[in-house]
């Protein structure tokens, strides 16, 4: 991991009164930016990463050497063309890949903070990543995007920042986290602090880490990325490396053994303790009840351009969940598109190649630049 | 900038709509009207439209579109929050067009419709003559794959906005690129000859 000390990095020092009610000042934000930032500043698009997402986007993750998690829709002659756009992405405030997180090391006892570290919102993450427009001394973004947590942070980011952004394209999201995504997150990090291991997030003092419990929690979730008829079309009843069912507990089924190898992968490049963070500020995540019940309050100074964009398949962030946003944009008359995608991959959709969707953010970005 | 490969009837509703208004066109397909608005009067439209394709299209040229139907997603426009709503030629095709033109005069001061008259000679000689259901320029379905499930007349529209007490203030009808007025005096006429009508309507 010597290559963490590499990543970009930028030390805010401006104090930063989180929701919880603690200041935070002094602290890392680890980014990595895409193109050329051209002279009227005015290409720039700050992405907005996922839970388990860093700020490596495309190309190839310099830590993890996998691709980069958005590698479909932004990069060279790309949907996102970063021959002709500068895209930034910045690693989320708790998450573990160099920006201020539970794996950060508290100057003073030496040891990484662990559960001392500040329970943030995702109002938190965005005004943190807003001190890299300063950085970068741009006024206005072309535009924002994200899906799923980073469609979260982009409806939160237009609010904060009426003005900071030209176009938002929130993808796959919610306004309010349903109780089915709470409860889904829940399921993750009991599943993590049941492990032995976790101790009270102790473990980053100790050689041991709570792995099974990360795994178990990354299999869950992976389930609620996809849906009903893709895993049935690509897994089926399938077995894995047998022709008979072994009347035991091992892999037999190829999905088992799909789930058993994305939780083994996963415990390798994320931190236990920033999963249950992260999680946690999804669950917090209600724009509607920051404005007192009022979600188009939310945009109702923005001169934002929105697109808005749900897939079919999507039963965890569900197309009526988002068709709520596109209402209350034209509650306040906000300038808003909105289009379904039809597509069998799940909530996942927005991660892969599913070409309507390509075409379609490709299509609203060359438009409006 | 003039888009001159647009239907004469857009080019008649262009006409009608003032500068710097707030538009809504439903039924936006693939923003052809909403664009000319756009470049040629000031105008930030919205569009509401099915065909996902269409919508990719309206987005490429820079257009706001929500994918919806005008039955079930008017609602989520707010009172008088347009001056126009355009609704071309698609009056016909929905279950309840009275609720549509309920929802339209809700959302927008003035609703413009326009209907391809079942009227018209050719149609009606169709039927009378050729004992089938019509088939033409404007109505170019057979009777088992038409979406139209409610034709009208010009006439019909007429005695519909009297009952349902819509002021119905400039009825307009097109012939070989000429415009004409439609009145109460000339309605038996432009109901046989005229194949489309272009209605302006407003709450009393």
């Amino acid at each position: 991991m010597s290559k963490m000390k590499e990543l970009k990095k930028i030390i805010v020092n401006k104090p930063l009164k989180l929701d919880c009610g603690e200041t935070i000042n002094n602290y890392p934000i680890a980014y990595e930016t895409y193109g050329k930032l051209n002279e009227k500043k005015d290409n720039a698009i700050l992405a907005f990463h996922a839970l388990t997402g860093d700020q490596f986007l495309t190309g190839i993750n310099p830590v993890t050497n996998k691709k980069g998690w958005w590698t479909y829709l932004i990069g060279p002659s790309k949907p996102i063309d970063t021959n002709k756009f500068f895209v930034i992405c910045a690693n989320v405030i708790g998450g573990c890949m160099g920006s201020f997180g539970p794996s950060t090391v508290d100057e003073k006892s030496k040891k990484p903070l662990g559960t001392n570290f500040p329970v943030i919102t995702i109002n938190d993450m965005v005004n943190a990543q807003y001190n890299l427009l300063d950085h970068f001394k741009i006024k206005k973004l072309f535009c924002v995007i994200g899906g799923s947590m980073g469609g979260m942070q982009v409806l939160q980011f237009v609010s904060n920042f009426p003005d900071a952004a030209k176009n938002a394209i929130p993808i796959a999201c919610t306004a309010n986290h349903s109780a089915q995504n709470i409860a889904f997150n829940e399921l993750a990090r009991q599943s993590i602090m049941a492990d032995n291991n976790w101790d009270k997030g102790n473990y980053v003092n100790k050689e041991k880490s709570p792995d099974k419990g990360l795994a178990v929690a990354r299999m869950a979730a992976h389930i609620t990325y996809l849906s009903q008829k893709g895993l049935q079309e690509k897994f089926g009843r399938k077995l894995q490396e047998t022709d008979n069912i072994n009347f035991g507990f091992d892999a037999d089924f190829q999905i088992e053994s799909y789930l058993r190898y994305q939780g083994s992968v996963f415990v390798d490049r994320f931190d236990a303790n920033s999963y249950l963070y992260i999680t946690r500020a999804m669950d917090y995540f209600d724009l509607t009840k920051q404005y007192n019940g009022k979600l188009s309050d939310a945009f109702k100074n923005c001169s934002t351009k929105f697109l808005v964009i749900s897939f079919t398949s999507d039963w965890l962030y569900p197309t009526h969940e988002n068709k709520d946003i596109v209402i209350a944009l034209n509650a306040c008359g906000a300038d808003v598109g909105f289009i379904e995608i039809i597509s069998d991959k799940g909530h996942d959709s927005f991660l892969l190649d599913v070409p309507e969707f390509l075409t379609t953010i490709k299509k609203f970005v060359d438009a409006n630049y | 900038m003039l888009i001159t490969n647009m239907k004469e009837e857009f080019k008649v509703i262009a006409n009608l709509i003032e500068d710097n208004t707030r538009v809504l066109d439903v039924g936006c397909g693939d923003g052809t009207l909403m664009e000319y608005l756009k470049k040629n009067k000031n105008i930030d439209p919205r569009g509401l439209e099915l065909s996902k394709k269409k919508i990719q299209e309206s987005f490429g040229k820079g257009l706001s579109v929500i994918e919806g139907n005008a039955e079930t997603d008017l609602k989520q426009f707010p009172d008088k929050s347009f001056n126009y709503a355009i609704l071309s030629q698609t009056l016909q095709a929905f279950y309840n067009p009275e609720k549509v033109l309920d929802e339209l005069l809700r959302v927008a001061n003035i609703a413009i419709i326009t209907i391809p008259n079942f009227a018209y000679i050719n149609v009606r000689l169709q039927l009378l003559i050729k004992g089938k259901m019509p088939v033409t320029k404007n109505l170019p379905d057979e009777w088992y794959n038409t979406p139209n499930l409610h034709m009208c007349s010009i006439k019909d529209f007429f005695e519909f906005c009297e009952k349902k007490n819509l002021n119905l203030f400039k009825a307009l009808t097109i012939k070989n690129q000429k415009i004409s007025e439609i009145n109460k005096r000339n309605l038996f006429f432009k109901n046989l000859f005229s194949e489309l009508g272009i209605f302006l309507i407003k709450k009393k």
